[in-house]
């Protein structure tokens, strides 16, 4: 690997030393693929090497990107460091390296990743410990890391789509791990198409950048946007933002394209966790945050980033509000904080979307381990009592708390967390978002029923995380008699990263405190020189965060409202008890309707899927290729020749080679002859 | 490398071997017995391979065409044994040779009868396929043209599956009609340019530099060559015969015809209907009837594909969608679109060639093609089956693989200039998905239901060197894909400056020069 690190325009050179080294956090995890996948094909017994490879390779890749984050930390970049590996396409005057680039922004992301990343990896190592595939699936989750990795470095928008792709293939191999039931291939095969309609509007996007700006590296992109702020609201502008945004929309699980990542919980529930909750879903934030120009630049664009994000988030939460699949409840809760996350970067509130990634982060990554430990006790407790009830089904749970007395506390955490009571880490994050979009909404009046869907939003966030929390740890058990005796928490390798999560979660607000409170707003000022560019703008200019006593309101609205919504959940799960998935009664009114998931999945599948099929096999294949293009034409012309040709015509049916070899050179000799003269 | 290569003389001789050495193999397999036959063709096209590979150093890829050479055929009629070789040529020859011994260590097991003559027209097969690719006669290509036909012919009339007779025959007649009327425009084409001359010749420097002799009869002669090789890449809808020849073929058949034949339409327009005849194939008609039928090509491929039952054919019907892409990239005029054109071209002839033989693989297992006839095998044949996969993500375009690398400069050299066209074409990347993890799901995962496809034995040792070269290709093109690039580079600028003149360097659609 030759690391030339010849620096461009508008780029740093790499000063060595741990930032020197960030290639590492790459070649890491490629290594504990490589070990893993091959332990996976040839020693699949050798459980051993796994655990230790599979795990090792994300803290090593985390100690780099620490050690890489404290020394940016003392260099004040304000480019990024870029460092090219090789050149990937040098097409005319369309190059594009394979480079990394390392700022601020790529620092925050990169320690997400690893650090997040390593917890719940040492996590699987006792959830996935007794599975067949142990080994294949480290290598699958440490490939996950690498593409993730690719991501968040690469330093221009086509080497993002390697890793953004390339974090879409991990995630279908792992959402498909159990694969010999159909319906988990089929989560993972939907999980990829639907994300190729993404893909697709990313696509245009970068064709349009590259037409419009002759590049497509970040530096030469924002160099061009700032060079050319007459741009600023036109037509361009905004189709780039959209159609970027429309691949947003798949990655990140937004409307009308959220409906893969409930089904994405088919795979292993750590998977989820740093996947489908703390990770990958989040690129489409990152990927608005990384073109912040492009999209400060269209307001329109950023409007429909809000409403989209304002919209999901309400209406995931309400379906939340009526599943009992554990995993389903925190699937539609990630699908509605990353509406959050997109209220904030479509106000322009750039900083408040990545801290509450950040924070979305250590509470989310912490319900859904936390929701694994349970299930890791409930399959336990059936296995053993040869049961075939459903151990997701928080029907079959209650009373956990006393068994599972670990699990309990960390996930209490995260539940206080996620519903913005103050000072755990949600608090903060969501209150910034909400604040801000208030204040957008002086000047863009939408704004106000943005932050009223928000507002409403975290009440059923509240409402469906109190009710997770009760039907599954409180009340009266209803596993069974005997299986209450084989519930228990889990060991040290699972409960440890609870653990870590569960103080990320309180003390996660940190890294953005505000004024308010005494704080310094470090995220706010760590994040400047990424962020300059927007802030530049008419639309970055104008955004002031609400100040005095409105400032104080909206604080104390949000905090009641996730105080209400608390004690109502509460109060409603515990009120009476919970009927067995066998003895419920049948929903009816618009709790069906919620429990159905208002039929989204099988609108799609009348309108769309099946329709494509139908065309395609029927007027397509049948009708067009059998029938008139073969049928009539091909075959038609051959019997034609043939009773028209007669005897000839037989020749040609039987298929004398020599004949057409005779034919052919008596044919070009005689034209030859006459051409000769 | 290179000083070694001169001091043998490798420039000199390189290509006149290429094209002579397989033929030199045929009389050796026909008088040795028949169970040599397969381990002398092996050595054969091994050999050929070798040599072949000195060309990717010795090949100047500053120079335009190089190894020219000129043998007097029959002088008083104009036609001499001319050959050269630019970027264009070197990739696919290199595709083919790379593709000789890879399709007869296929074949090892595949062909139980008659193997002397299998082996003998697969070799015939290579020769006219490289003579293709790099004759500088009229006169001569057609021959080479033609010489391929009749060897793939009897490839999938004898070795074939049960519709064997009427694939054979639909693919010899369509290709043979349009090579027919091909063979009619050269010699019109060079009766016109004689006229003006006053010397007969089949030369493509001579013809191309007369071209305006040509004169009205441009758009009929355009039409024929168009024809001739809109047959064999194919376009739609002229492409039923490819389905057909594709499922019937023998594995090493259907690698052939897939990787390397459909390529010989496209190269076509390439070398010669688009430089003969630029006025006309870039009128704003035949541009716009060129890039609708492309474009419909590459939907209508992913999504007839998407329905087929027979795993065969799907693989035959994404062929047609991503030869769209050759086409589309061809007409989008820009140095991305056309680079990305000729690595669609390779990356398309690895990916498919590795589809087909894992097929191939499956089919001595199992006996069936139909996708329904698997389900689950990762639990059976792990190792058969993440190939499978890989090959197919390959295919879907996944960046950092070599389908993507094409696609991409394709979509995005031609933006420019066909925005809408361009990007519907760009939805196939939801189809292509589509149709592809269907297929995988329904073949890979899902249950493995069927007792027929529990005790499969996985891939053996000599499947696993089939298929690795192709692997390696697969993964190496699509993270380092700038030595191909840099090879092609000058031939895709030649053939823009052929067809647009005075238009030469990267068209850059707001004319700025980004970085020298």
């Amino acid at each position: 690997m030759t690391l030339s690190l010849l620096a461009q325009a508008g780029e740093s050179a790499s000063p060595g030393g741990a930032i020197g080294l960030l290639w590492l956090t790459i070649a890491l995890p490629l290594a504990g693929f490589v070990v893993n996948g091959w332990l996976s094909v040839r020693r699949s017994r050798a459980k051993a090497v796994v655990s230790f490879v599979g795990p090792a390779v994300l803290f090593a890749s985390f100690a780099v990107a620490l050690a890489a984050f404290l020394q940016l930390q003392g260099m004040h970049a304000e480019a990024p460091i870029v460092q090219r590996l090789w050149s990937w396409l040098p097409v005319g005057n369309f190059r594009i390296d394979l480079a990394l680039q390392y700022d601020q922004l790529s620092a925050v992301m990169l320690l997400v990743v690893t650090g997040v990343g390593s917890f719940i990896h040492l996590f699987s190592v006792g959830y996935m410990r007794s599975d067949e595939g142990y080994a294949r699936y480290f290598a699958y989750l440490n490939l996950f890391v690498v593409f993730m990795l690719v991501l968040v470095l690469g330093s221009s928008y086509p080497v993002l789509f390697i890793g953004w792709e390339g974090v879409g293939l991990a995630s279908y191999l792992l959402i498909g791990f159990w694969f010999n039931d159909k319906a988990n291939a089929d989560a993972g095969k939907k999980a990829f198409i639907v994300n190729r309609i993404g893909d697709f509007g990313f696509l245009i996007a970068m064709f349009l950048l590259w037409n419009a700006a002759g590049t497509l590296d970040f530096s030469g992109v924002t160099a061009w946007a700032s060079a050319n702020p007459g741009l600023a609201g036109s037509g361009l502008v905004t189709a780039i933002a959209l159609f970027m945004f429309l691949g947003c929309a798949g990655k990140s699980a937004q409307i009308p394209l959220y409906t893969w990542l409930p089904d994405a919980m088919a795979g292993p529930t750590p998977v989820s966790a740093l996947i489908h909750a703390a990770t990958m879903v989040t690129a489409g934030v990152y990927l608005v945050v990384r073109s912040n120009v492009i999209f400060a630049m269209s307001p329109v664009a950023s409007t429909v980033v809000a409403g989209v994000g304002a919209l999901t988030a309400l209406f995931a939460a309400t379906i939340g509000l009526r599943q009992y699949d554990i995993k389903k409840v925190l699937a539609y809760s990630t699908v509605s904080q990353l509406g959050y996350m997109f209220v904030g970067v479509g106000t322009g509130a750039y900083v408040a979307g990545i801290f509450h990634l950040v924070t979305h982060a250590f509470f989310k990554a912490l319900l859904f381990l936390g929701a694994g430990a349970v299930i890791h006790a409930m399959h336990a407790a059936y296995h053993a009592t040869h049961s075939h009830a459903d151990a997701q089904d928080m029907r079959n749970m209650g009373g956990l708390r006393k068994m599972l007395p670990v699990t309990w506390w960390m996930m209490l955490l995260a539940t206080l967390a996620i519903a913005g009571i103050p000072p755990f880490a949600g608090f903060f994050s969501k209150d910034e978002i909400l604040a801000l979009a208030f204040a957008r909404g002086a000047e863009q009046p939408v704004f106000y029923v943005f932050y009223g869907f928000g507002l409403l939003a975290a009440l059923l966030t509240a409402i469906y995380m109190a009710r997770l929390m009760a039907m599954t740890f409180l009340g009266t058990n209803r596993t069974g008699a005997e299986e209450q005796k084989h519930l228990h928490d889990s060991p040290p390798s699972m409960t440890i990263p609870l653990i870590v999560l569960g103080v990320l979660s309180v003390i996660g607000g940190a890294v953005n405190l505000p004024h308010l409170v005494g704080g310094h707003q470090w995220l706010d000022r760590w994040l400047e020189p990424v962020l300059k560019p927007a802030a530049e703008t008419a639309f970055g200019r104008s955004l002031h965060g609400p100040e005095g006593s409105t400032e104080y309101l909206l604080v104390a609205i949000a905090v009641l409202v996730g105080i209400i919504g608390l004690v109502i959940g509460f109060r409603a799960t515990l009120a009476r008890p919970v009927p067995t998935p066998e003895a419920a009664p049948a929903e009816r009114g618009f709790a069906r309707v919620l429990l159905n998931k208002y039929w989204v999945d099988e609108l799609y599948d009348r309108v769309v899927v099946r329709p494509f099929v139908w065309v395609s096999r029927a007027l397509l294949w049948k009708a067009t290729d059998k029938g008139l293009i073969d049928g009539a034409l091909v075959n038609g012309s051959a019997w034609l020749s043939r009773s028209v040709l007669g005897k000839a015509g037989s020749l040609l049916q039987n298929g004398q080679i020599g004949f057409y070899v005779i034919v052919f050179l008596v044919g070009a000799l005689w034209i030859l002859r006459v051409m000769a003269g | 490398m290179t000083a070694f290569l001169d001091s043998i003389g490798y420039g000199d001789w390189i290509l006149h071997v290429l094209v002579l050495l397989p033929l030199v193999g045929l009389p050796l397999i026909l008088l040795a017995p028949e169970r040599l036959a397969k381990h002398l063709a092996m050595a054969v096209a091994t050999v050929e391979f070798v040599l072949s590979l000195g060309l990717w150093w010795h090949f100047d890829p500053a120079a335009g065409m190089q190894y020219r050479s000129t043998l007097a055929w029959m002088p008083q009629w104009g036609i001499n044994y001319s050959v050269g070789m630019d970027g264009t040529s070197l990739v696919m020859v290199l595709l083919t040779t790379l593709l000789g011994p890879i399709t007869v260590l296929g074949s090892y097991r595949y062909i139980t009868q008659r193997e002397r003559a299998f082996y003998c027209l697969l070799l015939a097969m290579i020769t006219a396929m490289i003579g293709c690719f790099i004759a500088l006669d009229l006169f001569v290509f057609y021959i080479f043209f033609e010489l391929m036909l009749i060897p793939m012919y009897f490839l999938i009339g004898i070795w074939g599956g049960a519709r064997r007779l009427y694939a054979a025959i639909k693919f010899f007649v369509y290709t043979f009609l349009g090579s027919l009327l091909m063979l009619v425009a050269i010699v019109v084409l060079v009766w016109k340019v004689a006229a003006v001359t006053g010397k007969l010749s089949f030369a493509y420097g001579d013809v191309l530099s007369h071209i305006s002799a040509a004169g009205d009869a441009a758009p009929w002669l355009f039409g024929a060559f168009a024809l001739a090789f809109a047959i064999k890449v194919p376009i739609f809808p002229l492409h039923t015969w490819l389905p057909d020849a594709h499922t019937e073929a023998p594995t090493a058949g259907s690698v052939m015809l897939a990787s390397v034949m459909l390529k010989i339409g496209t190269y076509g327009f390439i070398r010669f209907a688009v430089p003969f005849f630029p006025s006309v194939a870039l009128s704003p008609s035949v541009s716009a009837l060129i890039v609708v039928l492309a474009v419909i090509g590459i939907i209508y491929g992913a999504l007839v594909a998407m329905v087929q039952p027979d795993f065969k054919r799907l693989v035959a019907y994404s062929s047609v969608s991503h030869l769209g892409f050759v086409m589309l990239g061809i007409w989008g005029l820009t140095l991305q679109s056309v680079q990305g054109a000729l690595m669609v071209m390779i990356a398309h002839g690895l990916s498919t060639g590795a589809l087909f033989l894992l097929i191939g693989m499956m089919y001595e297992r199992r006996h069936s093609r139909e996708i329904a006839a698997f389900g689950g095998i990762a639990r059976s044949v792990p190792i058969l089956s993440l190939l499978l996969t890989l090959v197919a993500f390959s295919s879907i375009g996944l960046p950092g693989l070599n389908g993507f690398i094409g696609e991409f400069l394709v979509l995005l050299g031609s933006f420019g200039r066909y925005p809408w066209a361009t990007g519907i074409a760009a939805t196939v990347v939801i189809f292509a998905a589509a149709y592809l993890l269907w297929a995988i799901q329904r073949i890979v995962f899902n249950k493995l239901d069927k007792p027929e496809n529990e005790g499969l034995k996985d891939l053996s040792v000599r499947e696993l060197v089939v298929l690795a070269p192709l692997i390696i290709g697969i993964i190496w093109m699509g993270l380092y894909p700038a030595p191909l690039l840099r090879r092609t580079e000058s031939s895709a600028r030649q053939f823009i400056e052929y067809a647009q003149p005075g238009r030469s360097s990267a068209i850059n659609p707001v004319g700025v020069e980004v970085q020298p």
